[in-house]
């Protein structure tokens, strides 16, 4: 038979000695572009050729060494901790609820041509509307904690869920469709084992660039006012254009939307077990 | 005793979708009665309205004209007493192939160990033993259409509806899942409408073949009475020279119409 997901361990490991080629790739990319950095923004390597100071090009670009440092100190010392828990809450929280009002409402409105044809030119509105600009509107609202960021957050992440399973309800079998009514499937029955299976697909799709949203929310968020976060470290790094922190910070998030894309990608694995492969061609 | 199908006089018009103006006429003024425990064929060119025949006997989709019963009772909405057999992959794809089985017993509120149970022996019934826990795209064509027939059967259906199941697979094939489906329907004889376009298909497994013409405006033109002994051997009955008489014969009246058919495939 085809069946050739690799579910076994041998198989596996096999596919992680595969790839060890294109990781020393990878991650050779990455350290000479950290060495190609800090040539260019040392004081000390080569001799300044665009700015009259030899110390110039450090202050504008940071030192990668500094940065890694800067990193470092912060786990070291435990300063990032409480920071960073509260962007990561701020963003888990976004994406939970943003991700549940977008798969119920995309189920209703997809399921009620009426309720969708009366909302249509205002959700239309509403999506191509600049969404980070009600970022102050809402520090006003909500305050200054992190209600105001997760109600950011949640505007980002709702719209690409909601699109994604109203999509993946329009685009369900009929055939698929009619024999489960031909089974004796009622309407319910039908919400559960068809219409919301078959939107999953479109879920996992969306969901990829929904974290990364509902991040972008929350750090976007503690930006423009807040007293905690790595948005927030961010901010105070740039008041006293300390840019190797602001490096630091933006490091950080590169790494953590990593760690929350490769999360999702885990959790696509574990619960879309039926689908022959990663549907490329579904992206938000 | 009533019988299990009549299609009294139905017509089915439906509306372009690009323009609300035409309309296209698939079914018109057809008259088709299925009695119980009957196996009827329904050949005719690709393309002329077979599948709507089925669709309203299954009462998913309601004629313009005519009414509809099934053992005595108008149809209003779902034919509950109906199974179908698409022609196309039918299978949720997100359940396994037991799931699947089991599913039109679990959508009446079946316990689930029951539902299982019913479901292994109905899988093993057409020889997928050991294939419970496949997903449909880990399955062959000709497997999926025996998870189909499973899916069907085990709602122990009074009437079952096939549109050309068998047409997307090989000739080989073809023909084993029809030996196969004679020898289940055969321990018990429920009506059947066999929807297809290969008419020895037909004469091989019904009592009954019912021609259509081309479409549109589709209707019958022609039945006969298809007087072959039972059981039969669906693979050996092709070379008898009775088949071979009631081939030529049904040929002849289905000849002209599956050329129109072409005809107006080329013209499209």
């Amino acid at each position: 038979m085809n069946n050739n997901k690799p579910n076994n361990s041998a198989e596996k490991k096999r596919s992680f000695f595969a790839r060890l080629p294109l990781i020393f790739w990878q991650m050779l990319l990455l350290v000479s572009l950290f060495l190609l950095w800090h040539v260019l923004t040392s004081p000390t390597l080569l001799p300044s050729f665009y700015f009259k100071d030899p110390f110039k090009a450090a202050f504008f670009f940071g030192e990668p060494l500094k940065v890694l440092e800067r990193l470092w100190r912060w786990f070291i010392d435990g300063e990032i901790y409480p920071h960073l828990w509260v962007t990561l809450v701020e963003t888990a929280l976004a994406f939970f609820i943003g991700t549940v009002l977008g798969v119920g409402f995309g189920l209703w409105l997809a399921l009620s041509a009426f309720l969708s044809d009366i909302l249509e030119p205002y959700i239309k509105g509403f999506n191509a509307m600049p969404r980070v600009i009600l970022a102050p509107i809402f520090s006003v609202w909500f305050g200054l904690g992190i209600a105001s960021k997760v109600a950011l957050g949640v505007t980002l992440v709702f719209f690409i869920v909601f699109f994604n399973v109203y999509q993946g309800v329009k685009e369900v079998s009929p055939v698929i469709l009619a024999n489960a009514k031909m089974l004796g499937a009622s309407q319910r029955q039908l919400l559960r084992h068809v219409y919301l299976p078959s939107a999953m697909s479109w879920v996992f799709a969306s969901l990829h660039n929904a974290v990364g949203l509902a991040f972008v929310g929350a750090v976007v968020g503690e930006y423009l006012g807040s007293a905690a976060g790595v948005g927030y470290l961010i901010h105070q790094a740039e008041g006293v254009f300390d840019i190797n922190t602001v490096f630091a910070g933006i490091l950080l998030l590169t790494a953590f939307a990593l760690i929350l894309d490769w999360a999702v990608t885990w959790a696509e694995k574990k619960l879309m077990v039926w689908q022959p492969q990663s549907n490329e061609s579904k992206h938000a | 005793m009533a019988n299990a199908l009549t299609l009294d006089n139905i017509t089915c018009t439906f509306q372009s979708k690009n323009d609300p103006l035409k309309t296209y006429t698939a079914v018109k003024d057809t008259t088709l009665v299925v009695a119980e425990g009957e196996f009827v064929c329904v050949v005719g060119p690709t393309g002329c309205g077979k599948s709507t025949l089925l669709n309203v006997a299954a009462g998913l989709c309601l004629p313009s004209k005519g009414s509809v019963e099934s053992f005595g009772n108008a149809l209003n909405g779902i034919n509950s007493r109906a199974g179908y057999l698409f022609q196309n992959d039918a299978l949720m794809p997100w359940r396994t192939a037991l799931e699947n089985v089991a599913a039109g017993l679990e959508f009446r509120g079946i316990e689930k160990n029951e539902t299982h149970t019913q479901a292994r022996a109905w899988l093993t019934r057409v020889g997928l033993n050991g294939f419970f826990d496949r997903y449909p795209h880990q399955l062959s064509g000709g497997q999926k259409k025996r998870v189909s027939l499973a899916q069907t059967l085990i709602m122990d259906p009074q009437i079952i509806l096939m549109d050309e199941p068998f047409s997307a697979l090989d000739v080989q094939t073809r023909q084993l899942m029809g030996k196969e489906l004679l020898e289940l329907w055969q321990n018990n004889r429920k009506s059947v409408v066999f929807v297809t376009h290969d008419l020895e298909e037909a004469i091989a497994l019904s009592d009954r073949v019912v021609v259509l013409s081309a479409g549109p405006e589709t209707h019958p033109i022609g039945e006969y009475r298809i007087d072959l002994p039972r059981p039969r051997d669906v693979l050996e009955i092709r070379m008898t020279p009775q088949f071979l008489e009631l081939h030529s014969l049904i040929w002849r009246a289905m000849k002209n119409e599956v050329l129109k058919g072409y005809e107006q495939q080329q013209t499209q």
